[in-house]
């Protein structure tokens, strides 16, 4: 395993600046999500507007992985339709699933395509892809 | 033996002198399994080629071999713990389901009203089973507490055991902490009000010596996976008087006396918890990994942990970005050490140390409440036993001063 391709420098920015990490105020939805067998443990809140997200924030505990996942997701479907959102959240679980063959599938996916070597790392999948998961229940539930 | 003599035990143990991420192993994670030295590898095979039968069950020679080595477990087994008798012996699967057979039949005896005393330190496996009996039987499961020291202390036993508690459960030793309770306090104490006492000696029974007649426990369990023994075999010992007024756990094979169409009646202890084709190789593998532990001695064993924790905590205690978790000395505790580092989750610790070859346990450890508690989400636990040396310490700590650099921290 090589660390170097597991803590890239954005995955580190991205959970050290925290500038996707705080409450909104009266988000349409706010969903919970964690991983019980390791503790991390996040807060997803969103803002639509005419079916385009128009705000995202978290707030919650966990590992580095999990909470600059969350980050960089939440920078990637800023300002999309709902059902933009959900295609590339399945992309990026498609791609940690290592469904996808074609590179230029990946392109929607933008700098979360960092994360595409967590799927040698079967310990830290779940961290990876909790805020994904999590943005699907949300729209769900909603 | 006369001196401990590590470099000879560990050619007792192929699996530790393989490489991991290319680099050398240091495995710090006892205390979720062990590893198995060839001696406990061998024995099974050779039962396998040579003895294996269904025991119990019949009347040809590998039936009579396999029920010769079952029984043969049990007696070893027995005089390692000092049981009175061999009867009070009895196999499970681990320590988890030892705890859910006393809970459930020695639950039964439980009454509306009545109190269920453990600790905030407990294994999931020792709350989860409480939980369900004050539920079904509207009895009440309280907790003790620590002190600053990380230690259950003589007022907190002496407030909360009270008349009426019935049952005490817990664990001779923190699987999270390390801390080891003052369980001959409990248990005096316990005996004194009423109640009985559980202990779960899991993390303990690797490291030490037990004798549960000097101990007076009423139940002590554990799992031989921790222990160097083979996984899907623990012990339940219990004192017979409690044994035989309790109701079996799992009916079937094995454990009766006789059946009609709608009625059975059922053999005696140890036979009684012991329903369907028990685990016989397994029971061999504890046998040799007993016998193994034995060949070094507890104190010895203990000695040599004592002086790597030593060695460790002097300089781990050193860095000032890591913190530690329970006791910071050594009094009553065992081989274990729970830190967090600064700015950094558990998991990435796990993960960066996993890349230099150390292998710990990051997470909540299976004791939620007792994080919760601690007001942490989760602690990297490292965990030492016979097999270590300070060589796995220095590994560990060069490791650990490597990993906020991975995060972009500075030093
Ligand atoms: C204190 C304690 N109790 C219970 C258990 C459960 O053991 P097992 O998984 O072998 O049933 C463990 C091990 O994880 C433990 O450390
Ligand atoms: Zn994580």
């Amino acid at each position: 395993m090589d660390l170097n391709s597991i803590y890239t420098q954005l995955i580190m920015e991205h959970s050290k600046s925290g500038h996707n990490k705080r409450p909104l105020e009266n988000p349409d939805i706010s969903e919970r999500g964690h991983n019980p067998s390791c503790g991390d443990d996040i807060t997803l809140e969103i803002k639509i507007q005419d079916n385009i997200i128009e705000e995202a924030a978290y707030t919650g505990v966990g590992c580095a992985i999990s909470q600059a996942s969350a980050s960089i997701m939440i920078d990637l479907i800023k300002g999309k339709s709902v059902d933009e959102a959900l295609d590339i959240v399945d992309t990026f679980l498609s791609m940690i699933k290592k469904e996808i063959s074609d590179e230029e599938e990946l392109e929607i996916l933008e700098d979360s395509i960092v994360f595409q070597n967590i799927s040698n790392m079967p310990a830290r999948v779940k961290c990876a892809v909790l805020a994904w998961h999590t943005l699907k229940e949300a729209v769900k539930s909603s | 033996m006369d001196k401990f003599d590590i470099k000879k035990i560990k050619e007792d143990f192929p699996i530790l002198s393989q490489k991991v991420n290319g680099k050398r192993l240091a495995y710090l994670d006892s205390g979720a399994t062990t590893h198995r030295p060839n001696q406990v590898l061998d024995a099974m095979v050779e039962y396998n080629k040579v003895s294996n039968g269904n025991p119990h069950r019949g009347a040809h020679q590998l039936s009579i071999r396999a029920t010769q080595e079952y029984d043969a477990a049990k007696v070893k087994v027995k005089e390692f713990i000092n049981a009175k008798e061999i009867e009070e012996i009895i196999f499970t699967r681990n320590t988890t389901e030892s705890l859910n057979l006393i809970a459930r039949s020695y639950g039964e005896l439980i009454n509306k009203g009545d109190e269920i005393l453990i600790a905030i330190t407990e294994h999931h496996s020792n709350i989860l089973p409480w939980q369900r009996v004050a539920r079904e039987k509207d009895a009440v499961l309280k907790y003790m507490y620590l002190d600053d020291n990380g230690r259950i202390n003589k007022k907190e036993i002496e407030e909360k055991i009270s008349s009426k508690t019935k049952i005490v459960s817990i664990a001779h030793m923190s699987n999270v902490l390390g801390t080891i309770h003052p369980l001959e306090e409990i248990i005096e104490y316990s005996h004194k009000m009423g109640a009985i006492v559980v202990v779960d000696g899991a993390q303990s029974i690797p490291h030490m010596k037990v004798d549960v007649q000097k101990l007076d426990a009423d139940f002590y369990v554990f799992s031989a996976h921790k222990m160097l023994g083979p996984m899907g075999i623990g012990v339940l010992y219990g004192k017979r008087e409690l044994l035989e007024e309790m109701p079996p756990y799992l009916l079937g094979g094995d454990m009766i006396e006789y059946v009609t169409e709608q009625d059975a009646t059922y053999a005696p202890i140890p036979f009684k918890f012991e329903a369907g084709t028990q685990n016989v190789e397994a029971a061999v593998g504890l046998r040799a990994a007993i016998e193994y532990l034995e060949n070094l001695g507890m104190d010895k064993i203990k000695a040599h942990e004592m002086h790597l924790m030593e060695y460790a905590l002097d300089k781990i205690l050193s860095i000032p970005y890591v913190n530690i978790q329970g006791p910071k000395d050594l009094e009553s505790k065992g081989g274990i050490i729970s830190f967090t580092i600064d700015d950094v989750h558990p998991h990435d610790t796990a993960t960066i140390l996993d890349s230099y070859g150390v292998a710990i346990r990051s997470g909540h450890h299976c004791a939620q409440p007792l994080m919760k508690y601690l007001g942490l989400p989760a602690t990297s636990r490292a965990s030492f036993y016979l097999y270590n040396t300070e060589e796995d310490v220095d590994q560990f700590i060069d490791g650990i001063k490597n990993v906020r650099e991975w995060l972009g921290y500075g030093p």
